[in-house]
């Protein structure tokens, strides 16, 4: 196991890909010469050229569209949308075309393209840099969607994606690159669907994905120490399809549910897992299922009010209190 | 150009592709197909004359939604394509696409897309994948001329060009973007014209005279397949019927449409073939009587006793099996 950072994660799994088969080709805004806005794609242009690394015009459903065409005849695409919100200028590609083409043509045409692109807010970036967009892509059938929330992730679920004969949808976080974590030496596939206990616990489940998996560790973490609550945490890092049995394995253990998200909350992952529990685990329960969730506002460019908008740790710590009539 | 023996098999095409649309036009009045239905008839010349001038069944295909003569001309059974817009589990896309995604990938016919302007990228794409293996292929894309109003246009002309990719555009330009004509929504309406930002070569010509569409089409077809990089290709021609069957016409005259009946694409060549001698009239209408015939007896019959998808495999498709 060596610890490496998120971005050094996706890296490894393109070229070790690439390296393998000479239809994988990444392509993107800045990934060729440039290395990549968030570096994931550094030194492939160098190793690989311009034909198989594609530094591509600002024209997102023009080259996504471009890279599910070249799927058709058995090219692997790594498309990589700079942030999650130009994605939406893609999703007519996306959705019309690669997620549809398997159901339409009656099973003889598949798209297994994988799109790649940074959610989430970071510092700053206003409006149209912040967006959450998850809840989108969830619903589409015919498309997968996972979000790793560390390197071990961030690697293997790029290389299932990559052997997947479906479209695969990665959302990524921008404040997530820089992160640590040990990925295993060797070749590791993780698996496009299912979920994982990340803390065990026996009082409460706390349900994230990506990087609301980290404030539900830190909230346990508080919830043990200072409250004497044990709080187990689920990794959602499937979201379509979700893991309908791990979500129902999950409350029957604890009986107890908070589900935390960065997204804004309606039609969203927690409204998703809410709706489940429901359907799956309502005798199951203690106390009504709680949600975290971002205020529904375009992120604000105010220090202040951007931190307003978003949940975090203390939130999640919030709910858990609340759910045990201790706030 | 095209031998005697050769206009003679294709106007018998073209009476094919004809005598199809309108029969899918009678079984859509009686309720035998349902959802949208975009015809064909007045712009067979089109397909038809680039096909022959391309090689069906090896270079890829894709165009829109008025798709049923394309796939034809690309290798597909008229049976499979019927079975497909009655909605049965025999048609082409196993009823799961109907008449405006009609594919058949074993013809490399690689579909009928319902989104205006989605297919452009797309073939693109394919011509990238092309390029990368190494084949001998070329990549057609047969759209309107409303299609080059969408983003997805510029974006592909512009990568199309920067890549030297191996892909023919052909822009069947039939006047009218649904029910806007194409002065009102358009600002140059000379369609070739607007590629040449892109440097990409260009061309416009008849697109009822399938001798002329061959002839433009082959020197098309050969820029692309020597590597030379894309091409678009425009083609005049007109609908006769509406953009589909809920399509009134109260956007254009009955004496446009009356005019452009004039320049009927399977009259003009069956015309001339009896002009040229060898042949006649009433070969013409024994050959019109034997597709009735075979579409009554063969096409529709095999549609309407095809068995429906089961219930049971709704979601069959949706991801791989």
């Amino acid at each position: 196991m060596a610890e490496m950072m998120y971005w050094e994660a996706i890296r490894r799994a393109h070229d070790e890909e690439m390296a393998r088969d000479p239809l994988v080709i990444c392509m993107g805004e800045d990934i060729g010469v440039a290395g990549g806005t968030y570096k994931a794609t550094k030194g492939l242009y160098e190793k690989y050229g311009p034909l198989r690394v594609m530094d591509t015009p600002i024209s997102e459903n023009g080259y996504t569209g471009l890279g599910i065409g070249a799927s058709f005849l058995g090219v692997k695409p790594i498309i990589e949308l700079m942030s999650v919100n130009f994605a939406w200028l893609a999703m007519d590609q996306m959705f019309n075309s690669a997620a549809k083409v398997r159901y339409m043509s009656g099973g003889q045409l598949e798209a297994p393209c994988v799109f790649r692109s940074a959610g989430g807010t970071a510092h700053q970036l206003g409006a149209q840099h912040s967006a959450r967009m998850e809840k989108v892509f969830m619903g589409v059938a015919g498309l997968r969607v996972v979000t790793p929330s560390n390197p071990k992730q961030a690697y293997g679920l790029l290389k299932s994606a990559v052997r997947s004969p479906d479209p695969v949808f990665i959302n990524e976080h921008e404040l997530m690159y820089n992160m640590k974590g040990e990925v295993p030496d060797e070749e590791y596939f993780h698996p496009l669907e299912g979920s994982e206990v990340t803390r065990s616990g026996t009082d409460v489940t706390l349900f994230g994905y990506n990087i609301s998996v980290h404030w539900c560790l830190k909230a346990a973490e508080i919830l043990a120490k200072q409250y004497n609550i044990s709080a187990e945490v689920v990794d959602l890092y499937a979201l379509a399809p979700l893991d309908r049995e791990g979500i129902k394995k999950a409350v029957a253990k604890t009986h107890k549910a908070v589900v935390v998200e960065e997204d804004e909350a309606p039609c969203g992952v927690g409204s998703e897992v809410m709706a489940i529990i429901n359907e799956e685990c309502f005798w199951e329960l203690d106390a009504p299922p709680v949600r975290v969730h971002a205020a529904l506002v375009p992120t604000p460019f105010n220090h202040t009010l951007e931190k307003a908008s978003i949940p975090n740790h203390e939130d999640v710590v919030k709910a858990v209190l609340k759910l045990f009539g201790k706030a | 150009m095209l031998s005697t023996q050769d206009k003679k098999r294709v106007l018998r095409e073209m009476v094919l592709a004809r005598r199809f649309e309108e029969r899918c036009y009678q079984a859509y009045m009686e309720r035998k197909i349902g959802g949208f239905l975009h015809l064909y008839p007045g712009q067979e010349a089109c397909a038809i004359g680039v096909m022959e001038a391309a090689r069906p069944g090896f270079d890829y295909v894709i165009t829109g939604y008025r798709d049923h003569v394309h796939a034809i001309k690309c290798g597909s059974d008229p049976k499979a394509v019927m079975a497909e817009l009655y909605g049965k589990e025999t048609g082409c896309s196993k009823g799961r696409g109907g008449s405006m995604h009609i594919f058949d990938v074993a013809n490399r016919f690689m579909g009928g897309y319902a989104l205006v302007g989605g297919p452009f990228p797309l073939a693109a794409g394919m011509a990238k994948a092309i390029q990368m293996k190494g084949g001998d292929e070329i990549a057609i894309c047969f759209l309107g001329d409303s299609a080059n109003n969408q983003g997805t246009f510029h974006e592909t002309m512009n990568m199309a060009a920067l890549w030297n990719l191996p892909v023919l555009f052909i822009c069947e330009n039939n006047l009218y973007g649904i029910g806007t004509a194409l002065h009102r929504s358009t600002a140059v309406t000379d369609q070739y014209k607007r590629v040449c930002s892109y440097g990409i070569e260009s061309d416009q010509c008849d697109g009822q005279d399938i001798d002329v569409v061959f002839e433009h089409a082959k020197k098309a077809v050969e820029h692309v397949r020597s590597r030379k990089g894309p091409y678009f290709l425009e083609l005049m021609t007109y609908r006769f019927r509406g953009h589909s069957m809920s399509d009134s016409r109260g956007y254009r005259t009955r004496e446009e449409e009356e005019q452009w009946k004039e320049r009927d694409p399977i009259n003009i060549l069956r015309d001339r073939l009896i002009a040229e001698g060898g042949y006649t009239q009433a070969e013409f209408e024994a050959m019109e009587k034997e597709i009735d015939a075979y579409i009554e007896n063969e096409v529709i019959r095999f549609a309407e006793e095809s068995p429906e998808p089961r219930v049971e495999e709704l979601t069959r498709y949706v991801l791989a099996d």
